[in-house]
């Protein structure tokens, strides 16, 4: 039964896919021009004298001469062999430069998650089960600051602060030092306390958000019936919430994964900009802006594909955890 | 012995700063073994009252005053407080669930959805007697088995979704008794099942009281279930007691007359033609009508004539390679009746018969798989199905429907103007000011105050709701309106009013009615004809006196002897009731069910406009009792 609903589950993925790569083409390509136009302009613009012929001569080595279906069918056949293309900008294949950061986001990024979970939770039921108290008018207020206040502001508080206080130095992920240096203890602990300013900035939106969401839902699920039911049965408040409405209530939780997957690879793309964090937030951007085609294209497309392996994964969570989507619509009894 | 004993209890509510005392010093008792029944409107305390001896008060309420003292037939000698004892502290905790155990009126919601049924069972048997879990296992096995579960092994492992209410009802006593209480207090317990299900409960909770010597302290507004049930009665309005006492008393010397009201207010079985019933509180005088629209000729053609409705629906899921395990359910089959201009039809049948499905289709919600429903005004034939864009917009009006959740189904965020003058933008009748004089003269029609007009919703009760829906189905001067459960929602003083008016509206503008219902003596108050359904079929259609003097078909005579009187000179017989709950046809006779090899079933004429289902080659005299 599971295991033909996980089989149903990844055939539809197909589908999916093929509509989001015509759109990011599509989209990626509806701007006046490609990036060796952008590319002349902008060194025509700084006075330099553009080499039209080798311009057009690189036009034609990528095909950009071609129809555009042919180049939608090119580039989706790389992909499925896994060659995301070839970045003209930084004249690398995409998936090198890709790769350099991937490993720095998704520390940064596993780090946010996790730190929202550990926060969001606890605060969370309180709020819930405390409802109108002077703690919960308190949380929900420094939580509100946290949702409501820019982050790139928090950003630059945040350095400013840690380099008076503790020394820390501006920017980036580690110790300007230990760049380019092999992985090392010292430079573990300097990404360890580099870390934590990113991980707080990038997660007081998500754990503001990430109790609101569990206080209403948890709200919710307490005022239902079975919940009496629970306590009427005679069982500790303590143990009748966690196995009745907080169970309920983590269904929300499990199906965010499908957007935290990507969002644990393309970061929090302002606050890196600011915080000068190599991640790949950042390098979206600078793709998009040039028109850097395969690797802005490649890029999306990789953070689509993790979308849908995350919906995924959430949905037989879901059937795995609620007997309600396994059981029914099997037969009636 | 009293387990039990309340004295003047006073319970009060802080709600946004203002404090109000809901319950005004109650005193009652329950004797052990004995039932009490708790009888009054929603709204009167009775709840409350429940909540406060399980220690389970919301958190705006609380105890102001008096004691619930709770004495332990197991421990004679020591009498606990309730009123005293620390909310979520061991003592309440000890008693819940352990020693009083409850049940509540809505068996889907009250098990948890995620959890097996044995799990939450087991949960309640081991928090009070620990026990390993092998033997815990074989006791709660034996104890579905003896709430009425056929195979109580698989049962352990089914969810509450999987079962149907009368069912969960079943699993929540086996819960609510599996540690063997002194007290069960059962709130509205059987109000949401079907009448056949709520006699089969009933008695259920009675040969258990038998069995385990338990009390149980029964809450409902159903005055035929505590006839049936109680042996002492304590009536409560407005959080006082309005009398009490042993149940002979009650019934056959009502000295209160807020009880001899309550009584008056609901419609029974033996109501004269002509009779009113008397609402609890008159609603506000309605202007009086010139004169009524003359009666249309018997002979005229009907104003609805629906023919051979089929209507499947596929359940299960799709594989995607090949077939899955799909069932298909016959949610109507071969429907079809009559209803004449100016009349009123019942259509009555338990939960899932099809009865709103047949509503749904007429309304062109729902798309039939085959039929035809014809609509004959006198002028001209239209064939509803056929119906397509502009011609289905005009047809729309002459059609309405008043709903059975007055909360659900008015938008909260329209005033009550908006609500009601909505149909007349939508259908373009007359400019703003002429809508306007519409509005208000519905308004009158319904017997709602003008001052209305501007407010939201809900700042009204569930009567004055249920008006605004008759006023907007009024709307637009529709032939045909369709009442689908249109006072079950409410209590029985506000349906005595509802029902009053939607007759005096009928009498007034020769309004036809299908009017769809699961109540028995509603549908007798209300309708000239009655249709019963079961399983999709209509299985009888006769006229009202006919179908209750002489009813024939098995379903039909299985619905009428479920329903419980509110008289003790008519107690049920639980056990002749219906068995196996009355849509199921294995108790049938057989001139009742299609076999395999003599054909289809038919409607047989038994005279005076009585159809009965059945074979056509059937004894008539095997049919008529």
């Amino acid at each position: 039964m599971l295991i033909r609903y996980i089989l149903k589950r990844i055939l539809l993925m197909i589908p999916t896919l093929i509509v989001t790569s015509a759109l990011i083409f599509t989209v990626i390509n509806l701007p006046e021009g490609d990036y060796f136009e952008t590319l002349a302009a902008e060194m025509q613009a700084q006075g330099e004298k553009a080499d039209m012929s080798r311009i057009e001569f690189l036009k034609k080595e990528y095909g950009f001469d071609k129809p555009p279906l042919e180049r939608y069918v090119r580039w989706v056949a790389g992909l499925i062999q896994g060659d995301m293309g070839y970045s003209f900008e930084y004249q690398r294949p995409v998936r090198e430069i890709v790769g350099d950061r991937l490993l720095l986001t998704m520390i940064v990024s596993f780090a946010t998650i996790i730190f929202t979970w550990i926060v969001a939770f606890p605060i969370g039921i309180y709020s819930a089960t405390h409802q109108y108290s002077w703690g919960d008018y308190g949380l929900t207020f420094l939580g509100l600051v946290g949702l409501a206040v820019p982050h790139f502001l928090l950003a630059l508080v945040f350095m400013y602060f840690a380099n008076i206080w503790f020394g820390t130095s501006i920017g980036g992920l580690v110790d300007p030092s230990y760049l380019n240096q092999p992985m090392s203890w010292a430079k573990l602990k300097s990404v360890l306390e580099h870390l934590w300013i990113p991980v707080i900035i990038i997660g007081a939106g998500g754990t503001a958000g990430m109790i609101r969401a569990l206080r209403a839902n948890l709200l919710d699920e307490l005022q239902k019936q079975y919940y009496v039911t629970a306590r009427a049965k005679g069982l500790p408040p303590g143990k009748a919430l966690r196995k009745y409405p907080l169970r309920m209530s983590l269904n929300f939780f499990i199906s965010d994964i499908g957007d935290i997957l990507p969002s644990i690879v393309s970061g929090a793309e302002v606050v890196a900009i600011v915080l000068s964090l190599q991640t790949t937030g950042p390098l979206l951007i600078r793709a998009l802006q040039s028109q850097d085609m395969y690797l802005a294209g490649s890029f999306l497309m990789f953070l689509s594909f993790l979308t849908v392996i995350g919906v995924l994964i959430s949905d037989i969570a879901l059937a795995i955890l609620d007997p309600r989507i396994r059981l029914q619509g099997a037969a009636t009894k | 012995m009293d387990i039990l004993r309340i004295s003047d209890l006073r319970i009060g509510f802080t709600i946004h700063g203002l404090a109000r005392d809901v319950v005004k010093g109650v005193s009652l008792r329950v004797p052990a073994g004995k039932t009490v029944a708790l009888v009054g409107e929603s709204g009167s305390g009775k709840s409350v009252i429940s909540q406060a001896i399980m220690g389970l008060l919301p958190r705006a309420g609380g105890i102001t005053g008096g004691e619930i003292l709770f004495r332990d037939p197991q421990a004679p000698e020591t009498v606990v407080d309730i009123a005293t004892l620390p909310a979520e502290g061991k003592g309440i905790r000890a008693l819940r669930g352990g020693r009083i155990g409850m049940i509540f009126q809505e068996p889907m919601s009250s098990l948890s959805p995620v959890h097996t049924i044995g799990n939450q069972i087991e949960e309640a048997l081991l928090l009070h007697r620990p026990m390993p879990k092998p033997e815990a296992r074989e006791l709660i096995e034996a104890m579905l088995k003896r709430v009425g579960f056929k195979n109580p092994k698989r049962a352990f492992g089914l969810y509450s979704f999987e079962l149907s209410g009368g069912l969960r009802q079943r699993a929540m006593l086996a819960m609510a008794l599996i540690c063997q209480p002194a007290l069960l207090i059962a709130d509205e317990p059987t109000t949401a099942l079907d009448v056949t299900i709520q006699a089969q409960v009933l008695d259920l909770m009675r040969d258990l009281q038998a069995e385990m010597g338990m009390a149980i302290l029964l809450i409902t507004h159903d005055l035929g279930v505590v006839a049936n049930m109680a042996d002492e009665v304590v009536v409560i309005f407005h959080g006082e007691i309005m009398e009490r006492g042993t149940v002979e008393d009650i019934f056959r010397r009502p000295r209160h007359p807020y009880l001899k009201a309550l009584l008056d207010a609901s419609p029974h079985f033996d109501m004269q033609d002509g009779e009113r019933l008397v609402a609890l509180r008159e609603a506000r005088p309605r202007p009086a009508v010139a004169a009524p629209p003359p009666k249309p000729a018997a002979d005229a053609a009907p104003l609805l004539s629906v023919r051979g409705l089929h209507k499947t629906y596929v359940t299960g899921s799709r594989s995607f390679f090949g077939k899955g395990n799909q069932t298909s359910v016959k949610a109507v089959n071969d429907v079809g009746f009559d209803i004449r201009r100016g009349e009123c039809l019942g259509l009555v049948g338990e939960s899932g018969c099809g009865k709103t499905t047949v509503s749904k289709i007429i309304m062109r919600a729902v798309t039939p798989d085959s039929g035809e429903v014809i609509f004959d005004d006198g002028r001209e034939r239209v064939d509803v199905l056929g119906l397509e864009g502009e011609d289905l917009r005009k047809f729309r009006p002459r059609v309405q429907m008043i709903f059975q959740d007055p909360v659900s189904s008015l938008s909260p965020r329209m005033t009550v103007m908006n609500i009601l003058r909505e149909p007349l933008v939508i259908h373009g009748r007359g400019d703003q000011a002429g809508q306007d004089e519409r509005v208000r003269t519905l308004m009158q029609d319904v017997g709602l105050d003008m001052r209305f007009l501007n407010r939201y919703p809900h700042s009204f009760s569930g009567g004055q709701r249920q008006r605004i829906g008759i006023a907007r189905a009024l709307a637009l001067d529709p032939d045909l309106i369709i009442c689908d459960e249109p006072v079950s929602a409410l209590d029985v003083s506000v349906q005595a009013q509802i029902l009053n008016l939607l007759k005096d509206l009928q009498a007034e503008r020769g309004l036809t009615f299908l009017f769809i219902s699961h109540n028995l003596a509603v549908v007798n108050y209300m309708a000239d004809r009655i249709a019963v359904m079961a399983n999709g079929r209509i299985v009888e259609l006769a006229p009202r006196h006919a179908l209750f003097d002489r009813p024939a078909h098995p379903y039909t005579r299985a619905l009428l002897r479920s329903v419980p009187f509110a008289d003790l000179d008519r107690r049920l017989d639980f056990k002749l009731a219906a068995p196996g709950g009355a849509s199921d046809d294995s108790h049938w006779d057989k001139a009742f069910k299609a076999g395999p090899d003599e054909g289809a079933l038919t409607h047989l004429p038994l005279g005076d406009g009585h159809f009965v289902l059945a074979r056509p080659n059937a004894d008539m005299r095997e049919l008529v009792p």
